[in-house]
């Protein structure tokens, strides 16, 4: 007990509390997702999911999968986008994402050819929305052209827009724009890179 | 008029940036003990507010003032519940220095927003001002409050 009767600072004994509290902190923030949800307070709940391609950032809404990041994109700027145009509300929360990392598993390892869990389409609007409302309905292992695809969402000749609605897909693969082609049949521009478009339309067998 | 465009970051940036600040403070303020439940309420009722709040640039100010309220009615609804027993079970090495329970009763002794500035200060490392706006004060008296705060606490301790 000698040494240890002496009372501390009291300054140094707050300080050195906190200090020692503070490797705890991470554990408690993560708690705070399943309460927030449990309140109807998780407006967008978001996680990292692997994948062969790299790592992919997925977030959903009450209303379904809202954004999906490829390798190449910036998690950053994609939750900056949903705070801004979904709901400030955004926090991770791993558990929320299971049935789609279930789902995304299983298409990777070539056992699943359709998405289950729903899409949450609000970052889509207009003629945007209509060609990937219109990509939402290409089957597994069929491909479309960027002239096809106008066409479908109501207008043929703009292939050029259906293009830039392709590169503007919040949910890539689970909105397969991946099956989108050149009219020529060659795979064309991907967000995630070529690579992963071509690799994408082998697993599927559509090439 | 325009459509509200949020401009404030995602909530989880206000999470992985300041937990640790808000859980020293609280530690600091409440006990070791008591601040994780605090702590889940500082942020549940940050995120209750956070879409309407006028973005200020002073998150990390704006958590803290949540958290000195949290611990404000912790301490006096812990005061309403129970008298605590008179003498503590006797401290163990481990339980000495800064864990030692007597220190929180101290602490609970000074005013509410005298606690929360010393809390601010030695824990969360709170510039005078700062303190000042979280505990609705001038910054004289904040600086005032840090100062007289430790005197206190060391007679209580003494």
């Amino acid at each position: 007990m000698n040494g240890r009767t002496e009372a501390p600072d009291p300054e140094a004994a707050l300080w050195e509390a906190a200090r020692d509290a503070r490797p705890r902190a991470s554990e408690l923030a993560a708690a705070v997702a399943a309460r927030a949800e449990g309140e109807g307070l998780l407006d967008v709940a978001y996680a990292t999911v692997e994948s062969p391609y790299g790592e992919l950032m997925v977030a959903v809404t009450d209303r379904g999968v809202v954004q999906l990041s490829l390798p190449n994109y910036s998690n950053e700027e994609a939750l900056a986008r949903l705070a801004r145009e979904v709901s400030p509300r955004v926090l991770e929360a791993p558990a929320r994402l299971d049935p789609v990392r279930r789902e995304l598993d299983a298409y990777f390892s070539g056992s699943r050819s359709e998405f289950t869990v729903r899409v949450d389409w609000r970052l889509s609007h207009g003629f945007r929305g209509r060609v990937l409302h219109a990509i939402a309905g290409i089957p597994y292992g069929q491909t479309r052209s960027y002239s096809e695809l106008a066409a479908e969402a109501g207008n043929p000749r703009a292939f050029r827009a259906a293009g830039t609605a392709c590169g503007a897909n919040p949910v890539p693969l689970i909105v397969p724009c991946h099956r989108v082609v050149k009219t020529d049949g060659s795979p064309g521009n991907y967000g995630g890179g070529p690579e992963m478009k071509l690799e994408l339309l082998r697993l599927e067998r559509a090439l | 008029m325009p459509p509200e465009v949020h401009t404030l970051p995602p909530f989880q940036q206000l999470l992985d940036e300041h937990s640790g600040d808000v859980l020293g403070f609280l530690v600091a303020s409440v006990g070791p003990h008591d601040a994780e439940d605090c702590f889940q309420e500082t942020f549940i009722a940050a995120l209750r507010s956070y879409p309407g709040l006028e973005q200020d640039g002073n998150l990390r100010g704006w958590l803290l003032t949540i958290a000195h309220r949290k611990a404000i009615d912790h301490v006096r609804a812990r005061g309403r519940r129970a008298i605590p027993v008179a003498e503590p079970p006797e401290a163990t090495a481990d339980q000495a220095g800064p864990r030692d329970p007597g220190l929180w009763r101290s602490v609970a002794t000074l005013p509410p927003k005298q606690r929360s500035a010393v809390a601010l200060r030695f824990a969360a490392d709170m510039a005078y001002r700062d303190i000042g706006e979280a505990i609705d004060c001038s910054e004289a008296a904040a600086r005032r409050n840090v100062h007289e705060g430790p005197e206190k606490l060391r007679k209580e301790l003494a």
